[in-house]
């Protein structure tokens, strides 16, 4: 199986409101793959569909062959949501372990995963802080952690790098990039930050709930004849106007 | 295993949430002492003075028992009554019982009068089989009880429906806006995209705060009976029985209707609306004097089943058997709101296109 996600002429509204419309992609194993759009474009609503939480009005979502939403897919999916949602009465290292026993994991693989999840986004020492004394990047990067968790073969990340600072965001991409070249997982990120999306492997842009394109990003630059992603955006953008 | 966790996580939240315990164990113990002291009366302060006249021991102790100062005197008139500030007077002559009330407030008075009435006919009640002759005469008060004793006070009756209202209140309280946080502040949806099944998220929030809505009935239980000495005719299981069904009911209540809150302003003004109109329903007024419609009202509020329970067991003494009734109606309450609420968190997942 070539594709892990697919997407087919997917429709959602709420009430009167069209949220999606007619979208279709294909995302391959082993991609990161980036929605980029501006804010209220349907990204969410489109990760949402992918995890199950949003059923599909028309149209079918397919993940690694199974038809959406699929409890037993979770195992696979790892999913951080575009708020930290996490507990902060307890401790990061509570916070881990608790999403890890929602898991198949046994006591041994899950000690492994919470260190090694920890680790990936230098929690190690604050893992016996609260969560709610956590700052906004460190809640972050928990919950990022908390997506890793399971070792799943998909991660779907809605906006991750919001308010972590540079060098931390370098090494998560950094780790990102580890995880599909080594490990084989299919990365979805939403991002509206052009320079992230430059480091995806393809891209969908998503505005007004249709996928105005996608491709790699140099092939979105060469189909508007721009030098950069930003002026894609842009064009793609103005187009629909 | 998941329901484990989550069972686990909520108590840790909850131990770490040192005021919600707090709130949760100790503030019905406060209100319900307050209420004790309110109901319960004079207290030590305002004992009301009885003269005594040609009274025999056992009545005298039996009055000195129940806070009323005994003052023992050869005769009696409604100028001694003034003169020596006496509340009354009891006087027994020629076997013929009266009772004379000073009656400067008459809700004291009353209070007196139905007190040493209900003295003298506990007291007959107790010795009339032994057939003690010394008492028989008492037979002219013509006072006799079905429930209770010579010391049911009105808080005898109201303290099993404040105890029930109590648990329901609070669990109902503490678990909607427990199960509310989580909805705001995205854990819920979060949850919701592990594999855990919806029926797992109730059953671990059902469990979860569901030892906590135990203890707490017990504490509330144990401290009626046992500190604040509320008659307890029936046995003390029953009473526990009744609570922690209606302490399901109030949990899957709350969590029911966490779901149409959007914050815990929200929350709180369910209070008024769900909770304070079944305490007017659950017995404290007399239902059988309201209209037909307002009964048929009461029959659909929990809180009307539990107080009939509690009043069953505690003052009237009734066994297992016949609050079975009312048992069951609580049970149907809490599936009815469970399935409801493994309904209502498809608005989180839903639910699995193929089997």
């Amino acid at each position: 199986m070539d594709h892990t996600v697919r997407v087919e002429q997917v429709g959602k509204r709420y009430g009167n409101k069209i949220v999606l419309e007619k979208v279709d992609l294909t995302i391959e194993r082993g991609q990161i793959y980036g929605f980029i759009g501006p804010s209220g474009a349907g990204k969410t609503t489109l990760v949402k569909m992918l995890v199950g939480m949003e059923t599909a009005d028309e149209g079918t979502v397919t993940v690694l062959g199974k038809k959406m939403p699929n409890l037993r897919m979770l195992q696979e999916i790892g999913y951080m949501a575009q708020s930290d949602a996490l507990y902060t009465e307890l401790t990061g290292e509570e916070n881990l372990r608790f999403f890890a026993s929602l898991f198949k994991l046994n006591k041994e693989e899950q000690k492994q995963r919470i260190a090694y999840a920890a680790e990936l986004v230098n929690l190690t020492p604050d893992l016996a802080k609260k969560a709610g004394a956590y700052s906004g990047g460190m809640k972050r990067r928990l919950s990022l952690a908390i997506a890793l968790i399971q070792n799943p073969q998909i991660l779907i990340l809605d906006e991750p790098t919001v308010g972590i600072d540079p060098e931390l965001r370098l090494s998560i991409w950094n780790e990102l990039f580890r995880l599909k070249n080594e490990e084989g997982k299919t990365i979805i990120v939403t991002t509206h930050v052009m320079d992230e999306a430059d480091r995806c492997d393809y891209l969908a842009m998503v505005r007004e709930g249709r996928v105005l394109a996608n491709g790699t990003p140099r092939q979105l630059t060469e189909q508007y004849g721009v030098n950069t992603l930003e002026e894609v955006f842009l064009r793609a953008g103005g187009k629909s106007k | 295993m998941r329901i484990n966790a989550l069972i686990q996580r909520i108590c840790l939240q909850m131990i770490r949430d040192k005021r919600t315990l707090a709130l949760l164990f100790v503030a019905p113990l406060l209100i319900l002492s307050l209420m004790y002291v309110m109901f319960n009366g004079s207290g030590d302060a305002v004992k009301p003075k009885l003269g005594a006249v040609n009274v025999p021991a056992p009545v005298s102790q039996a009055l000195a028992h129940a806070d009323i100062e005994v003052i023992p005197y050869h005769d009696m008139d409604k100028e001694t009554i003034v003169s020596d500030k006496l509340d009354g007077a009891l006087i027994s002559k020629d076997g013929h019982w009266s009772l004379l009330l000073e009656n400067v407030d008459p809700t004291a008075a009353k209070a007196m009068q139905m007190k040493v009435g209900q003295i003298m006919a506990g007291l007959l009640l107790q010795n009339g089989q032994q057939g003690s002759m010394d008492l028989s005469q008492a037979s002219s008060l013509p006072v006799e009880y079905v429930y209770g004793n010579a010391d049911s006070t009105f808080f005898d009756v109201l303290s099993p429906i404040l105890i029930g209202f109590f648990v329901f209140f609070f669990v109902f309280l503490i678990s909607g806006i427990g199960l509310l946080r989580e909805r705001t502040t995205g854990t819920l949806e979060r949850l919701m995209s592990t594999p855990i099944r919806r029926g797992e998220v109730i059953t671990g929030y059902l469990t979860g705060y569901g030892l906590f809505a135990v203890i707490q009935t017990v504490i509330v239980v144990l401290f009626a009976v046992n500190v604040l000495d509320i008659s307890l005719v029936g046995s003390i299981w029953n009473v526990l029985v009744i609570n922690l069904l209606l302490a399901l009911v109030a949990l899957s209540l709350g969590i029911l209707l966490s779901t149409f809150a959007s914050s815990e302003f929200q929350m709180v003004q369910f209070i008024p609306v769900v909770v304070v109109p079944q305490v007017f329903f659950s017995g404290i007024f007399a239902l059988d004097g309201m209209a037909e419609w307002l009964q048929t009202i009461a029959r659909i509020m929990p809180l009307y089943y539990a107080a009939d329970a509690l009043k069953g067991v505690m003052y009237k003494g009734y066994g297992f058997g016949d609050i079975i009734g009312d048992l069951l109606v609580l049970v149907l309450f809490v599936f009815v709101f469970i399935g409801l609420n493994v309904i209502a968190l498809k608005k989180y997942r839903k639910p699995s296109a193929s089997k």
